[in-house]
């Protein structure tokens, strides 16, 4: 790591901002060397000026990749999932299984069949992508740059890389959108279009006069919409900012390596501890996303 | 930190694991474990139907049992009493055959003596008449005396 840094001059701010930008293709803006033309941003504020249409790869990739094996172990299980006596594998998917199903259970009174398998995908999911914030920082980013300047050709330097999915708020606005938008979708088709303008407009002021109910209605609006805009904003950022916040102190306390052999015995045994009291905080967040989930999906079923 | 297309990138991925869960994880597992919870619940049905079964069977059991051992019982007391019965009859039997056989040795024993008696009258006639003949040699004629000396035989 001390070589690391030095070999690339890097100050700790500059440390910090390495580790907390991802690696971004898009289209290369103006003022900068092959402007014009599709590729990898070479800095933070390239990244920035790609806008919109750009994309991180290592979000991307690491969610796909730990996405598909959950899939792969799960679909396993499911294939030879059999009533006889059931062996390892098959055994801690139905102890998963059975625990979600217990806990959608409890929050969930309706009946559609997405809510359950959305609940286990959320938490299984979540729960993988917050495990590689227990990956040292600087492991998997120092194979990219080796496999991307030895591979790619890249400066190991630009070679940017986040493990952490669940860190970048496209990921978890990505998860919190598609469930705000499902509940939009459940609330409408249940309540009818009527009824979710009502739920929106005619609460929590209610009025018996019709002149006092239409002056109601913006005000209740008001109110309302917040509350349902907020509901998928805090659910992502609430996970964001955790898995965030704690990958920073990842970085913050591999950077105490590069001073010294004290310290830097020191900083070991920090990260062991905080790697022990992360494990709680990563299980908790996927746990809080998946009954959050389940609890908006049960909202959008009954009118309150 | 900027927001751009892997929000929706993020948003498909997500959807299409969910849809491959829903289709293809969820209800076999599901189905595993509702037909391992019903197959467990027939078991203990069936074990309980067992043991009601074995509870019954225990107590038909034992009415044969005691079923049996009444006309045990009665047996042997009916055999009891053919045995005394048995006896019984043999007793009278052999009395009888004894009275039988006491009868006809008596029978007999009366015959022989009559015909000893009859036999032993005739002697004594015959030496009646030879003891009179000799006293009478010439006097009495045999023949002529012979109705005589037969009466007084037949009064000995």
């Amino acid at each position: 790591m001390a070589e690391h840094m030095a070999e690339q001059a890097l100050t700790a701010s500059g440390y910090i901002k390495h580790h907390l930008q991802n690696l971004t293709y898009g289209k290369i803006p103006e003022g900068h060397e092959h402007a014009g033309s599709w590729g990898f941003a070479h800095s933070a504020q390239e990244a920035k000026e790609m806008g919109f249409m750009a994309i991180h790869v290592d979000t991307m990739f690491w969610s796909i990749l730990l996405g598909v094996l959950f899939i792969f172990f799960f679909r396993k299980a499911a294939k030879s999932a059999t009533e006889g006596v059931p062996g390892g594998l098959q055994n801690f998917v139905e102890w998963v299984i059975e625990f979600i199903d217990d806990s959608v259970r409890g929050s969930f009174t309706a009946k559609n069949p997405i809510v359950a398998p959305m609940a286990l995908t959320l938490f299984i999911w979540i729960l993988l992508m917050n495990l590689m914030d227990l990956v040292p920082v600087d492991w998997l980013p120092q194979v990219a740059g080796v496999v991307g300047s030895s591979v790619f050709g890249m400066d190991p330097h630009h070679v940017f890389f986040r493990v952490v999915p669940t860190t970048d708020p496209n990921a978890t606005f990505g998860m919190s959108l598609a469930i705000f938008a499902l509940t939009l979708f459940y609330g409408i088709k249940i309540k009818g279009i009527g009824g979710f303008m009502a739920e929106l407009t005619m609460q929590p002021f209610e009025a018996k006069s019709l002149p006092v109910k239409i002056f109601l209605i913006p005000v209740n609006f008001f109110l309302e919409f917040v509350g349902l805009i907020s509901k998928p904003i805090s659910l992502s950022l609430r996970l964001f900012g955790n898995l965030y916040a704690g990958e920073m102190i990842f970085i913050l306390i591999a950077l105490l390596f590069s001073s010294g052999i004290s310290l830097g015995i020191f900083a070991g045994a920090l990260q062991w501890a905080w790697a022990v009291f992360h494990i709680l905080i990563v299980m908790l967040q996927a746990f809080i996303f998946m009954t959050l989930s389940v609890v908006y999906m049960e909202m959008a079923h009954h009118s309150h | 930190m900027n927001i751009n297309l892997t929000l929706i990138g993020q948003s498909i991925t997500f959807a299409l694991f969910v849809w491959f869960c829903m289709k293809f994880i969820w209800p076999p597992v599901m189905g595993a474990l509702e037909a391992r919870r019903k197959e467990i619940a027939d078991g203990l049905a069936a074990a309980e139907r067992g043991q009601h079964e074995q509870e019954l069977a225990e107590k038909r059991a034992a009415e044969h049992i005691k079923e049996a051992k009444g006309q045990a019982t009665d047996i042997i007391t009916q055999a009891q009493k053919r045995a005394s019965e048995i006896v019984e009859e043999a007793k009278g039997d052999a009395r009888t055959e004894a009275d039988r056989i006491v009868t006809g040795a008596n029978a007999e024993i009366e015959q022989e003596t009559n015909r000893a008696r009859e036999q032993l009258r005739q002697e004594v006639v015959t030496l009646a008449i030879a003891g009179a003949e000799k006293v009478l040699k010439r006097e009495v004629d045999k023949d002529a005396h012979a109705s005589t000396l037969n009466d007084l035989a037949t009064q000995l």
